[in-house]
């Protein structure tokens, strides 16, 4: 996993709340076997009308959607399957961080794993960065802020562990490896 | 109970810095979220470490026509084709046991480890399918994870993991003569919200709880993870004893006898507190059936479509073509979905048939009735369940996960309305386009004898 510090970068707001990773990417696109080439499905079915055509008026089909790596997106985003093509797909498209103020358990876990950060952050600054979209902001994982155009910090969660491993690009299967005299040692007990 | 299955299975405690590390006791694997995994193993060099705790099958993207299931006809999509020929070759490589597509114990992954035995009261166990909350119906700690996580069990049979909080649903009374669990879970969706139980692992109590098959208590649990939360639990006991005592891999003899007198003590201590709880009053409801398009925006079949909602209700009524006031019961039907790790068990069959017995399909509908295993498939063949179907006008087809969410071909199409008794109404899970109504088995058989949203209590002789 490739280290992650710092997010500097015009938003795209997608506001609807409870999006699920059905509508991420569809379940007739997760055949594939490897990790790759899931970003031209992203959104599939909101992106594209019937026949494969863009539809211009969805969010990521317009011109200022081009090069933004950072996504606002309505409460409880990523609801539903636990499919991580979900995060694949929205890295594939260029996304580095997710921006939103509730995310569903299994997705973020997965947006971790593969350092796409989730930045939970308040109502207000929420309901701004929604009403504003294409505003230059900047994340720093080392500090967790998250700075607003006219330079107000905003403070988001990130547990210590996650946040080494962002920085650092240290996956965690490494860490778990590392346990092994544990964990071989519980399975002794538990014979 | 959650706390005593988690502490059993702590490898390494939780520091203020760095998460749990969480021994898991099985893990069921299928054939779309295990390949990236494997690749990764195969790069790194490492080996399954614990194959006798990891059982393959394949379920989603597999054909449920018997002559592409059997007959040597090629699965019609070509990745998916692929991707269960990958699943063999990884098993094989990794020696996993690998119930193969052709194999007599194949089925849903959620339906076939009750059904052999492997879900146990007091196990860890996880899947690369948000709806392994399902297992949690035995007492055991049950959850999805993503392809990553796969790779970390697949290589050290552990997780890190933080501990969720504790949220109790307390079921007060029994439901009435003709409410199913399906209809009781929608209705704890609705109220607690697709959100609800985000950071939680559930534990449904209560006397509507207790009274409930294993099959009722796996239909409860699975639909968990649609309010959100990590997990769902029941706390063990006789039915649950009853029901593992038939299965061929449970503990035998001394080994049953020393099994259960563990799993008698896994149940919730009197006085324990939870982190969060609301309580349900069972004997209040009715069959329900969702109208929108996630199965939070649920209503009562004798009531209507709401006439305000949150910021997705608009667009949603719109994807559904249903108005604002509408009643549910005139909602049409144009297709109807039995089966699913939701209720794709015999009993489900069972209540099906029992409704659509002696009726045919109401003219244009079309129906898909899918057991949940091959097991299931045989057993309801033995009581001539499938007989009823196709006398009805439906389809019998062989297990997998089908129409819930069209990966293997079988979908809805664009525009239907679909009632399904699988778990998730989103926009374009049964095909895009498709207008899912999300409902018990019973409902989806009485509305496929009328050509629209019923209440099969009008049939209940």
């Amino acid at each position: 996993m490739p280290a992650v510090k710092t997010i500097r970068s015009r938003t795209v707001a997608l506001p609807a709340t409870n999006v699920d990773t059905d509508q991420i990417i569809p379940a007739r696109f997760l055949t594939s076997t490897s990790k790759a080439g899931f970003g031209k499905h992203l959104f599939a079915d909101w992106r594209y009308d019937p026949a494969g055509n863009p539809k211009p008026d969805f969010v990521l089909n317009k011109p200022e959607a081009k090069g933004a790596a950072i996504l606002v997106a309505g409460r409880n985003i990523g609801c539903g399957s636990s499919r991580e093509h979900a995060p694949w797909a929205l890295q594939d498209f260029g996304f580095q961080a997710v921006v939103s103020t509730e995310f569903a358990d299994i997705f973020r876990t997965n947006c971790l794993k593969n350092g796409l950060l989730p930045v939970v952050v308040d109502d207000q600054t929420h309901a701004w960065l929604l009403a504003n979209p294409g505003v230059e902001v900047s994340i720093d994982v080392e500090s967790t802020t998250l700075t607003l155009p006219d330079g107000t910090q905003v403070k988001f969660p990130l547990e210590g562990f996650a946040r080494y491993c962002l920085l650092n690009g240290v996956d965690e299967l490494g860490f778990l490896l590392s346990q092994n005299p544990a964990i071989a040692a519980y399975e002794q007990r538990h014979r | 109970m959650f706390e005593k299955v988690w502490d059993d299975h702590v490898v390494v405690a939780e520091t203020a810095d760095t998460p749990a590390v969480l021994f898991i006791d099985l893990h069921l694997t299928h054939e779309v979220t295990t390949p990236q995994a494997y690749t990764e193993l195969r790069s790194r060099g490492i080996k399954l470490r614990r194959p006798d705790l990891t059982l393959a099958t394949m379920d989603h993207s597999t054909p449920t026509r018997t002559e592409q299931v059997f007959g040597g006809v090629p699965i019609a999509v070509d990745s998916a084709a692929k991707q269960v020929q990958q699943l063999e070759i990884n098993a094989r490589e990794r020696s996993g046991e690998l119930f193969n597509l052709q194999d007599s114990r194949r089925g849903i992954v959620h339906i076939i480890g009750p059904e052999l035995g492997i879900t146990q009261p007091g196990k860890t166990i996880v899947c690369g399918d948000s709806h392994t909350s399902t297992h949690g119906a035995f007492g055991a700690l049950a959850f999805g994870i993503g392809t990553t996580e796969v790779g970390h069990v697949l290589a050290t049979q552990c997780l890190l993991q933080r501990r969720p909080k504790t949220f109790a649903i307390n079921v007060v009374n029994r439901l009435p003569r003709g409410v199913t669990a399906k209809d009781l879970i929608l209705a704890i969706i609705g109220k607690i919200g697709v959100s609800g139980g985000t950071g939680y692992v559930l534990e449904y109590r209560g006397a509507a709880i207790e009274a409930m098959s294993m099959d009722e208590r796996m239909t409860i649990c699975n639909m968990s993870i649609e309010a959100g939360a990590r997990a769902g639990m029941i706390a063990p006991d006789a039915t649950t004893f009853e029901y593992l005592a038939a299965t061929p891999r449970a503990p035998k003899g001394a080994e049953w006898d020393a099994a259960v007198a563990r799993w008698s003590k896994l149940p919730t201590d009197p006085g324990a507190t939870f982190d969060r709880s609301i309580d349900i009053d069972a004997s209040t409801l009715v069959p329900m059936v969702t109208y929108g398009t996630h199965p939070g925006m649920v209503a009562p079949i004798n009531g209507s479509v709401p006439l305000h909602g949150d910021a997705v209700f608009e667009k949603a009524l719109k994807y559904m073509g249903l108005k604002a006031g509408e009643l549910i019961v005139n909602v049409p039907v144009n297709n109807v979905f039995v089966g699913s790790c939701t209720n794709g068990r015999l009993s489900d069959l069972r209540n099906a048939a029992r409704v659509l017995r002696g009726h045919k399909l109401a003219d244009g509908v079309k129906m898909l009735v899918v057991p949940g295993s091959q097991s299931v498939k045989r057993a309801a063949e033995a009581e001539g369940l499938h007989q009823v179907f196709l006398d009805a006008g439906a389809e019998w087809r062989e297990s997998g996960c089908s129409m819930c969410l069209g990966m293997n071909g079988d979908l809805v199409p664009t525009g239907h309305y679909s009632i399904s008794t699988s778990n998730r109404n989103f926009e374009g899970r049964q095909g895009q386009g498709a207008r899912t109504l999300l409902a018990s088995p019973e409902t989806a058989a009485a509305s496929a004898i009328r050509g629209r949203v019923t209440d099969p209590r009008e049939f209940s002789n």
